[in-house]
């Protein structure tokens, strides 16, 4: 029984952004024909959903991985704030580059969680709609 | 490996609580979590079991076992119950979903017949939630 347990703390968050994939290395074309429908001129949007989890010791004080205060507000100004009601390719510099794509946007996210300084980032989950979802766990985990 | 899991739901109430902290810094750490008389959450646990399927059954666990255990071991303890007063395993400790999470594998994990338990987690509210694996599995720590 002394055996010792990994515990994640795990918390969703919501955003509703537009996007249009549209890939600057693809003829117009070839857009249309990978991306049919989200290659659309003027983008689309979703509510994302975004599902982060945490690792850490649990404090004997507080009971807690990391206090729930601290991390929103980190996930707020870090991910909410900026994503929430914007363009992604046009209001959100990395995607000028990169097209948005889910996949895409898990990667941004873990990139701007993993800072974090209570807990450990082990994973990024998001629901673009209730039927799609992504998960990015770092490149050392994939490499695992 | 073929991972097979069941989800239950309890109701009970908690308070957090850390009485070798002042009256201000119990409310600074835990805001509302700490108004003095607790609050309450539908709890939803959901129980992960790895295992090959048995060549006969092909069941890795029989859930009826599975449900029982889960009723015996969690609904019997923690359903309709004030956690920090009620569930012995929680004394001394702040009911949050990670030290919840933990007690429930405890409890679980040597009861497991068949297969082994390979996570718990145990959702608060919809949007928190706690996962509890062992050692070896979950990426370790």
């Amino acid at each position: 029984m002394a055996r010792r347990l990994h515990i994640e703390l795990g918390r969703r968050y919501r955003f509703a952004a537009s996007h249009r994939l549209h890939s600057l290395q693809l003829s117009e074309e070839e857009n249309i024909r990978v991306y049919g429908k989200c290659a659309n001129p003027y983008g689309h949007g979703h509510n994302y959903t975004v599902e982060v989890r945490f690792s850490g010791t649990v404090n004997p004080a507080t009971g807690m991985i990391a206090n729930l205060a601290d991390l929103d507000a980190f996930v707020n100004e870090q991910v909410i704030d900026p994503f929430d009601h914007r363009s992604l390719q046009d209001e959100v510099p990395v995607f000028s580059k990169v097209v948005p794509t889910t996949e895409n946007l898990c990667k941004e996210i873990f990139e701007r969680l993993k800072s974090f300084p209570k807990a450990k980032l082990e994973a990024v989950r998001i629901e673009e709609t209730s039927n799609n979802s992504f998960e990015y766990a770092g490149e050392s985990r994939a490499a695992s | 490996m073929v991972y097979l899991t069941r989800k239950i739901e309890f109701a009970a109430s908690h308070r957090y609580h850390n009485p070798a902290l002042s009256a201000e810094e119990n409310r600074r750490i835990f805001g509302k979590c700490n108004y003095p008389h607790g609050h309450g959450h539908n709890y939803t646990l959901e129980v992960t079991i790895a295992g090959e399927p048995d060549p006969v059954t092909g069941m890795v666990l029989d859930l009826k076992d599975l449900k029982e255990i889960l009723e015996q071991e969690i609904m019997q303890r923690m359903d309709h119950r004030f956690l920090n007063y009620e569930v012995a395993e929680l004394k001394g400790q702040i009911p949050t979903c990670e030290n919840v999470v933990r007690v429930i594998w405890n409890l679980l994990e040597p009861k497991i017949p068949q297969g082994q338990l390979h996570r718990v987690r145990l959702y608060e509210s919809a949007n928190l939630f706690a996962d509890c694996y062992g050692r070896s599995a979950g990426g370790g720590d």
